[in-house]
């Protein structure tokens, strides 16, 4: 077996694995699609009518929420695609501390493949979570206007935020001496969408925080998805959204496979 | 053995340091293909590290290594091929069923789905592991994951396997069945190195012994050969009361007493003209012991005599 065919075999066995265990462990892919259609809720029936009034400059009603539904659906969608991540470094540093990476490692098999596995187990993870938000936020009154190649360009850069986010938290369940540490660690990556233009605009923040919020990654991913939901894509800000993806896939990747080779003994 | 047989492990000049500490000070070892060799030494003394780098988890910063034929630093993954590895810590995945990790298995050493299931079956059968093998791993009592982990490393057929202290935490029963399992595999032909802090688990099942102390091997041989470097036994003495005892340690004062056993342990030779000795001299001084034990050297002797701070010099 060529090495090529060897790792795509590989790590369709490790993906096999990990959807399998993403099943005997439900609890945490429902915490992983519950808990973002929770903050939408909270969002659009809290603070949605306030919320949407402040941004419309409408009166404070069922008008106003559903302004409110529109302008954070992407941000909460983000949201889902940072937890599912986090799902992804808990289950890395379980696999590290059962002692199974040791066993892999010890094994003639395709060496990526165990990284590989995780990262697209956790890229499908993340897509039904996003997917099943989209959902409710539909039934809600959500009514995004995309094109059928708007849809495939939001499939894509959800799938490719997810993928940078998961090999980023890949390295972060790597590099967890506990699973503990690993399910804190990516907690940042939760919280980094309240701090971008996800759920107030920009502008309304003090300048300190309002030029973090312009240039941290979330915001150009979050402006993009907005701009495929209302048909109205600025092409500027969706490279820099997908130069974020990149850079955070690369470093991820990199990170992990440093990670991954170093003495596992230890 | 009257027939040389084919080398299976190779080991010159082995060395590994982390950081100051030096855990590996030049190995040399040589396992003979379908036998058992045992690494027995105290923790920390290089057992784990040994296993580590011949399983190319870990690498060396010296000497060479020969696995089932090939080089562990160049051909990595022929000597991969080749293996099996059981370490300290069950590598089950406990979300999985049993028949699910063998399954996983049989999928990474590329069987085809019939052999898979086939091996599958035979494995669950051999460990007695049928009845639990539909539900998940974690589930399993410490043996039972002990069992598992074991029949994983058993798919694909290894040729040598490694054993990792494979017994530490079994109860009595457990460790027993493992022994037999490991003495199934030797008859099958397959070689394997253990390390065990257990004397009587190398003397059970290892064909060779070394004795690993802070990363040098001490001693080397058959069980009997290592037993024979110790020189004596012990005679024990069992008295009835304190005064016996008295007058007993007035006739052995070279003896150790224990007050609360009411015991004189004296370190003679455990054969025949030794025990008449003692037992004239018991006469003479009028001292009735209830009753007498007589223990031969043991690997315990063997270990205590050849690891940690007070080990003596044994002539070779």
């Amino acid at each position: 077996m060529n090495a090529i065919s060897l790792s795509v075999t590989d790590s369709s066995t490790m993906l096999r694995r990990n959807l399998l265990r993403m099943r005997r462990y439900p609890s945490m892919t429902l915490l992983l699609i519950g808990l973002p259609v929770l903050f939408l809720l909270l969002f659009v029936y809290v603070f949605g009518g306030t919320l949407g009034a402040g941004l419309s400059g409408i009166a404070v009603g069922t008008d106003s929420r559903a302004e409110y539904l529109t302008y954070v659906t992407p941000a909460i969608l983000l949201m889902a695609a940072a937890s599912a991540a986090q799902g992804t470094a808990i289950s890395v540093a379980m696999d590290r501390t059962e002692g199974i990476f040791a066993r892999f490692r010890t094994m003639a098999i395709s060496p990526s493949s165990v990284l590989t596995g995780h990262v697209l187990g956790s890229v499908i993870q993340s897509l039904l979570a996003m997917g099943t938000l989209l959902g409710v936020s539909v039934l809600l009154g959500f009514r995004p206007d995309t094109s059928p190649l708007g849809w495939l360009a939001l499939l894509c850069l959800l799938s490719f935020t997810a993928f940078a986010l998961t090999w980023l938290c890949v390295a972060f369940g790597l590099v967890s001496e506990s699973v503990e540490t690993a399910s804190n660690l990516p907690m940042f990556l939760v919280i980094l969408p309240f701090l971008s233009s996800g759920f107030v605009p920009v502008d309304s923040m003090p300048v300190g925080l309002a030029w973090f919020a312009e240039h941290q990654p979330f915001t150009p991913i979050i402006e993009t998805v907005r701009g495929l939901f209302t048909g109205n894509v600025d092409t500027a800000t969706a490279l820099i959204a997908v130069g974020w993806c990149a850079l955070i896939a690369l470093v991820g990747y990199l990170w992990s496979r440093k990670l991954y080779r170093r003495d596992p003994t230890r | 053995m009257a027939s040389p047989r084919p080398i299976s492990i190779e080991i010159t000049g082995l060395r590994k340091a982390f950081g100051d500490h030096t855990v590996l000070d030049g190995i040399d070892l040589t396992v003979a293909a379908g036998s058992v060799f045992a690494l027995l030494g105290p923790n920390g003394a290089g057992k784990t590290t040994t296993v580590n780098i011949l399983s190319t988890l870990i690498s060396s910063d010296g000497g060479t290594a020969r696995v089932a034929g090939h080089d562990i630093d160049r051909d990595a993954t022929a000597v991969r091929a080749a293996i099996g590895v059981t370490g300290q810590f069950s590598a089950i995945d406990g979300l999985l069923t049993g028949a699910e990790n063998l399954r996983l298995m049989a999928d990474l050493h590329h069987l085809s789905r019939a052999e898979g299931r086939r091996q599958s079956a035979a494995l669950l059968e051999r460990f007695d592991l049928e009845d639990v093998a539909r539900k998940p791993a974690m589930t399993y009592s410490g043996g039972m994951k002990r069992k598992l982990d074991l029949a994983m490393t058993l798919m694909g057929s290894p040729t040598v396997i490694f054993l990792d202290e494979p017994t530490s935490g079994l109860d009595p029963r457990s460790r027993r069945g493992l022994w037999d399992i490991v003495r199934g595999l030797v008859a099958d032909g397959v070689t394997i190195m253990l390390t065990t802090q257990y004397l009587d688990e190398a003397d059970q099942l290892a064909d060779r012994i070394a004795v690993l102390d802070s990363g040098k091997i001490v001693a080397e041989g058959t069980p009997a050969e290592l037993k024979r470097r110790v020189p004596g036994g012990t005679i024990s003495l069992y008295l009835n009361d304190l005064d016996e005892l008295e007058a007993a340690v007035r006739a052995f004062p070279d003896g150790v007493r224990d007050n609360d056993a009411l015991t004189l342990s004296l370190s003679a030779g455990g054969d025949v003209p030794a025990i008449r000795a003692v037992l004239d001299r018991l006469e003479r001084s009028a001292v009735t012991a209830s009753h007498l034990e007589v223990t031969s050297p043991g690997l315990d002797d063997v270990f205590l005599a050849l690891t940690g701070p007070d080990a003596r010099k044994v002539a070779p």
